[in-house]
């Protein structure tokens, strides 16, 4: 088994007095598509939140291509939130400035490249989500599905080593979803990019995970493959497997 | 005429990327990514005569989607014609994929020309005005309803808007009309005094705070607060749709959300005025008992003898106008709100500068009527 890219030592989230994840222990391998479920307000998106730094966790450590992922060292800090995107459960788009403005940022920011390759450049990205025709068009503008697959373009600008994506079919019609599923996988074929995503959506599961890892009120019940879940023995994940919900 | 490369060149080498030309062949090797490519692209336009006839990858490590449009540029721009050669099946899949070859990039839309521009305006301006009039007449239409009856709008939304728009502002506009009127009396003061005129202080402040400066403080005042306010709940409301499900519960929006307001502002606006010019006499009354040695029985004799109810009358009519003007220009930018946050931000600031202008302006048009 390779060595992990992200590792998560026991993790614990609190809001208040509320206990949202509980001594997390995870680890995620690179080139694969690792799916975060359970039920709705079991913590997968404060999961994802914390080992992106967005959530301060209130013990635990978090390590990211081998090293602590803490902003204590801003230079080594910002070197890795380069080598990674996360696509945002509603987009989180800049609304002030156009689609192709929005998936230039990272670009514009973050490398040397002149204008008419950043261009090119966000030209193939959103010729990728379907959505070249957008480029001048302001997030507003917008229908949801079309602003997630802007947020993904904008995500992948860097074509970063590890992509998160929370709940991205949440919204989105099974033809846009399947087209979602199929563009990560390309992503994680392509770019060998390690992609961990927070779904609920089966169909999307079967489709995109190598591995899963099933939440429970903060902790988790179970992590493996797809087929190792089906048949795990646990009720709980049983069940999800066998009707879909929880 | 491109020259001959028949040497081999080490065109760059970074801790990335290293492309090498040998016998027409330009060879890349390592990692073409966008950290590499800035490197590679300035020095490599520096060879751009040299003849090239086919890119070989066979040495690539490693391709991002940015490597493969930096090669179709090469392709299309330094070396038409080339080939590339030896990429092996990811690299290959990823040429496919990522190639920005036939990729349109469409114009960004054109931007209107002086005539059409000020045609828009003008058009826009035309069916703001519209609007503005449509809402009014619909405002004080079921204002007039609501009077009488509370239904169409929730129980308790009037003492409660009530709450928000005066009791709540008790304390600033309180404040801010001490500080007023002690400003105009500081003013005057010493002019009066030249003149052995300085119970006359009791006259201006009177007069100044009943017939403008109390409704016209006040207004503004409660524009900042409460107006912005109006504008932002009811952009909000907009922008999450739940304007839109009021209407599918069968219930007016307007006689929902803005009524309440209107009605509590229209009581709470004049009660406001009236404090805010008690408090502004008050604060004049300080600089005429502590610099112009004036006592409490002359300063309030004069000031009562100086003013007519009439004065009253048309301060008190111009606050309530004024708080119509404050709700209707609220209500209206808040229904206008597109998009999400950014649009509520918007419509907020416009509404409290179109209210704080209309205040302004409105009360000058009260001015001159007045005069005559």
């Amino acid at each position: 088994m390779p060595e992990p890219i992200i590792q998560i030592q026991n993790l614990t989230t609190r809001f208040g007095d509320r206990i949202i994840l509980d001594q997390i222990n995870l680890d995620i391998y690179p080139r694969e598509v690792t799916v975060i479920l359970g039920e709705s307000g079991c913590g997968k998106t404060t999961l994802l939140k914390s080992i992106t730094g967005l959530v301060t966790p209130e013990k635990g450590e978090i390590f990211i291509f081998g090293r602590p992922f803490t902003e204590s060292d801003e230079k080594k800090y910002k070197e890795t939130l380069q080598r990674m995107g996360v696509l945002f459960q509603n987009g989180a788009l800049l609304n002030s400035v156009t689609v192709k403005d929005n998936v230039a940022i990272p670009l514009e920011q973050h490398s040397h490249l002149d204008p008419e390759l950043i261009e090119k450049s966000v030209a193939v990205k959103l010729r990728l989500v379907g959505l070249t025709h957008a480029m001048h068009l302001l997030p507003s503008e917008l229908s949801g599905g079309m602003r997630k697959r802007a947020a993904l373009a904008r995500a992948i600008a860097l074509d970063p080593e590890i992509l998160f994506c929370d709940e991205p079919s949440a919204g989105l019609d099974p033809l846009s979803s399947a087209a979602l599923d199929k563009l990560i996988l390309t992503l994680k074929e392509q770019f060998n990019m390690t992609i961990l995503v927070v779904t609920h959506e089966l169909a999307s599961i079967h489709r995109i995970a190598d591995r899963i890892v099933f939440l429970d009120e903060g902790k988790i019940l179970f992590t493996g493959t797809l087929e190792d879940a089906k048949s795990c023995g646990i009720k709980t994940v049983e069940t999800f497997f066998e009707t879909g919900s929880f | 005429m491109p020259g001959k490369a028949t040497k081999k060149n080490h065109l760059t080498l970074d801790h990335n990327g290293r492309i090498t030309v040998e016998n027409t062949v330009l060879h890349i090797e390592g990692m073409l990514t966008h950290q590499s490519i800035p490197v590679l692209k300035k020095t490599i336009r520096k060879h751009r005569k040299m003849l090239v006839s086919s890119i070989d990858l066979a040495k690539l490590k490693y391709i991002d989607s940015t490597g493969v449009v930096f090669i179709d540029w090469l392709r299309k721009k330094l070396f038409p014609g080339a080939e590339v050669r030896h990429a092996d099946a990811k690299t290959q899949k990823a040429l496919e994929t990522f190639s920005s070859q036939g990729v349109k990039i469409p114009k960004p839309p054109r931007e209107a020309g002086f005539l059409e521009a000020a045609g828009n305006i003008l058009v826009q301006t035309w069916n703001a005005f519209r609007d503005i009039l449509y809402l009014t007449s619909e405002i004080i239409l079921w204002s007039f309803y609501g009077i009488f009856t509370s239904r169409g709008r929730r129980k308790g939304s009037v003492s409660q808007q009530m709450v928000l728009i005066g009791s709540n502002a008790v304390g600033i506009v309180g404040l801010l009309s001490i500080v007023l009127g002690l400003i105009i009396a500081l003013q005057s003061a010493a002019q009066l005094r030249q003149f052995g005129a300085g119970v006359y202080i009791a006259d201006l402040i009177a007069i100044s705070m009943v017939r403008e400066m109390g409704p016209m403080m006040t207004a503004i005042i409660i524009a900042g607060r409460s107006g912005s306010s109006f504008a932002a709940e009811i952009s909000t409301m907009k922008v999450t749709e739940e304007l839109d499900a009021l209407r599918m519960m069968a219930l007016n929006p307007i006689r929902y959300v803005v009524v309440p307001k209107f009605l509590a502002i229209s009581v709470c606006m004049p009660l406001l005025v009236m404090l805010s010019i008690i408090l502004g006499i008050f604060g004049g009354f300080i600089i005429g008992l502590t610099y112009l040695d004036l006592n409490l029985v002359t300063y309030f004799n004069q000031t009562i003898n100086i003013l007519e109810p009439k004065d009253l009358l048309i301060g008190l009519s111009k606050s309530v106008f004024f708080a119509w003007v404050i709700v209707i220009i609220g209500s209206y930018f808040g229904f206008r709100a597109e998009g999400g946050a950014e649009g509520v931000g918007k419509v907020t600031t416009s509404a409290v500068v179109a209210s704080i202008f209309a205040v302004i302006v409105f009360d000058a048009i009260f001015s001159l009527i007045y005069m005559f």
